[in-house]
């Protein structure tokens, strides 16, 4: 009886050809749409996780309060002991120590007057420890346009676009003014001896990179430091730990008072991630759902326009002696059937495409010129493991359903009246 | 089996909701029909044959009054047993043909079969029977829409006989045929019922079929106005 449907469904191709491209079409959507903000959301957490907020990042409660205006004076002291607690805490975790500021870049000519100069971020990472892993994470020897990497006190990297901008090359001196922790002028020649495009838009600006002693030194923040980031295993962020790990360690520093006392976050407390992640789930789902209805109704439509041209069949089956739910139950497994087949082209379709975004991408830097989140320059499509299933789900549904509605129709309708209309 | 008798009917009466009140199509029928008859209902239109082939066929339910094929009253059958009495015991041959248009003249007529149990080389025996009684053997890939008119037809007796049924009900089965392919059919049938003692009732006001027939029973209105064997030898 199977391959009796089968056959039918091969052979007709009004029954088959337009319900397939249908959900084809949906699920092929619906695959896309899904690597494609999977893509997006995972390159927005890698980017920020890298640049800004670690997996969890721990700072002073006051910094924390503050974090917008990079309140040095806030900053966490006494970080040596509290990293290498943190590092007998958690073993497996790898703990960096940064400090971000800002101050102006000046650049002089060969009188040692100002040739040029423009306000910068600073950002101080450990560069010069092996095991801090933070060259690698900020994919800063891979993201040099010109000159090299720093390699020892002294030598810094500037973004590229504000080389250009100063009209610095690599070679030349640098002068940062800033101000130290306790509020005194801070100022210190340096080396530009590379420039570096991120492709992070707020990074690729007017960025400075330096060794983090470097900037201890010039801000007078001995065993100090803005911000504490933590990272798991294999740079892979797990929320379920990520937030036990706040929980435990928040509560062990609830008992102090002290404003300067340190407090952890988790990635999605900060820059409001958390809120972005449930509104783009939500606004999938919806998606999906909005989907599964449309397409619901218009197979429902092929359905009983099939459904009408089949009236033949169904009442001579049911002349032949099969029963309605018998009737009934196999153009529900017809449907399955075109469901499965649409799906899995919807879905080869959908994944090509989506390998295609993976692999070139989308640049939107022009469109984000002012934006000062941590988000990359070029989106790309990211082929998940759900994005082979989850096309099935509407595709799936949405002919079944369509197909259920259409066959009501019929399964109400008495043997007599059925038989009747098909003595046309 | 009761009185040899296969279809009985005791008083029949079908009525349709008409407006506000009732058309009576059939009006307390009596009849009785045995194994190997092949007997037709003739009447002008409207008098009620196809009503009453279809309560014999268990597709409709009487009103009143009694239809008892097989040993099973029709107006006690739940939907299930009705499809279970015509998979079982009858077939149906139709005055549109209602061949199925995607399938090859095989897999029509390998149809009814695929709902009862049957194992492949079973139905390929059974298939090539029939569609050798009706003289198809060499159109059996061909599709409905490759055939003529009076082919079509004996595609639809070869499906009604496949599962060798008790009764074949044919509506009207020549009205759609010319002379010479009208009484190629019925040869047909009546060769069938010769051989397989299959009863054969037709609902028609053809001349044709009324040639072949051996009971005559007219309806008019509703009711049997005469009942008659023409004594065809069989
Ligand atoms: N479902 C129905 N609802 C209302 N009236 C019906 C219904 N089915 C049949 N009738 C009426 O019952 C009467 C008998 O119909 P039936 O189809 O049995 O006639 P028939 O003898 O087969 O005619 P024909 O030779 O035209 O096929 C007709 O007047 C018809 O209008
Ligand atoms: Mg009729």
């Amino acid at each position: 009886m199977l391959k009796f449907l089968v056959k039918g469904i091969l052979r007709d191709h009004h029954r088959s050809r337009f319900p397939i491209l249908i959900v084809s079409a949906g699920v092929m959507l619906t695959v896309l749409i899904h690597c494609w903000v999977s893509g997006v959301l995972g390159e927005m957490i890698d980017t920020s996780a890298a640049f800004a907020t670690g997996h969890v990042k721990i700072m002073s409660r006051a910094y924390a309060e503050n974090e917008g205006q990079i309140p040095n004076d806030l900053a966490l002291s006494g970080v040596g002991s509290l990293v290498s607690e943190l590092n007998q805490d958690y073993p497996d975790m790898t703990w960096v120590e940064r400090i971000k500021f800002g101050g102006l870049l000046d650049v002089p000519d060969s009188n040692g007057e100002t040739r040029s100069q423009g306000p910068v971020m600073g950002i101080a990472v450990q560069l010069f420890s092996e095991n801090s892993g933070e060259v690698e994470r900020l994919n800063i020897e891979k993201s040099i346009v010109k000159g090299r990497m720093p390699r020892q006190p002294g030598e810094v990297l500037i973004s590229d676009q504000f080389a250009e901008k100063l009209d610095v090359s690599p070679g030349d001196q640098v002068t940062l003014m800033s101000s130290t922790m306790y509020g005194g002028m801070a100022m210190q020649n340096y080396i530009v001896v590379g420039t570096i495009s991120f492709g992070v838009v707020a990074m690729d600006r007017s960025a400075m990179i330096m060794d983090f002693t470097d900037a201890q030194i010039v801000l007078d923040m001995t065993d100090s430091a803005g911000e504490i980031l933590g990272y798991f295993e294999n740079n892979i962020y797990s929320d379920e730990r990520a937030r036990r790990m706040v929980a435990a360690f928040n509560m062990k520093y609830e008992p102090d008072t002290d404003e300067f006392a340190p407090i952890m976050l988790r990635l999605g407390e900060q820059n409001g991630l958390d809120s972005m992640l449930e509104y783009i789930s939500s606004f999938i789902g919806m998606f999906i759902l909005i989907f599964v209805a449309a397409m619901s109704i218009v197979l429902w439509n092929a359905a009983l326009i099939g459904g009408l041209r089949r009236y033949g069949e169904v009442g001579l089956r049911l002349a032949i002696g099969e029963n309605k739910g018998h009737v009934y139950s196999s153009m529900l497994l017809e449907s399955v059937f075109i469901g499965c087949v649409g799906s899995v082209i919807g879905t080869v379709i959908g994944l090509g495409i989506s390998y295609y975004l993976q692999t070139v991408g989308f640049d939107i830097s022009d469109s984000l010129q002012n934006v000062t989140m941590m988000i990359p320059s070029v989106f790309r499509a990211h082929v998940t493991a759900q994005a082979y299933y989850i096309g099935f789900i509407p595709g799936l549904f949405s002919t079944v359903l369509g197909t259920a509605l259409a066959g009501i129709g019929i399964y109400r309708r008495n043997t007599a009246r059925l038989f009747k209309e098909l003595e046309v | 089996m009761q009185n040899s008798k296969i279809i009985l009917t005791e008083e029949l009466v079908k009525r349709f909701p008409v407006g506000g009140g009732y058309f009576t199509a059939l009006n307390k029928i009596n009849l009785s029909f045995g194994k190997g008859e092949f007997a037709g209902l003739v009447g002008p239109s409207g008098s009620g044959k196809t009503t009453l082939l279809n309560i014999i066929g268990s597709l409709d339910y009487p009103s009143e009054g009694k239809a008892i094929v097989m040993d099973q009253s029709i107006g006690d059958l739940t939907h299930r047993q009705a499809a279970r009495l015509r998979n079982k015991y009858l077939g149906f041959i139709f005055q549109t043909y209602n061949l199925l248009p995607v399938y090859t003249v095989y897999e029509n007529v390998e149809f009814p079969l695929l709902l009862l149990d049957t194992t492949t080389t079973e139905r390929h025996r059974a298939v090539l029977d029939a569609v050798e009684w009706v003289g198809l053997t060499d159109k059996l890939k061909s599709r409905p829409g490759q055939l003529s008119g009076g082919e079509s037809q004996r595609v639809a007796i070869a499906r009604a006989m496949v599962k060798k049924p008790e009764v074949v009900l044919a509506d009207e089965p020549t009205a759609n045929l010319d002379a010479a392919n009208s009484h190629h059919i019925l040869q047909t049938m009546e060769k069938l019922n010769r051989e397989l003692q299959t009863t054969f009732i037709f609902a028609t006001h053809d001349e044709k079929v009324i040639q072949y027939l051996r009971r005559k029973i007219s309806l008019e209105d509703g009711t049997v106005v005469n009942d008659e064997n023409l004594g065809n030898e069989k």
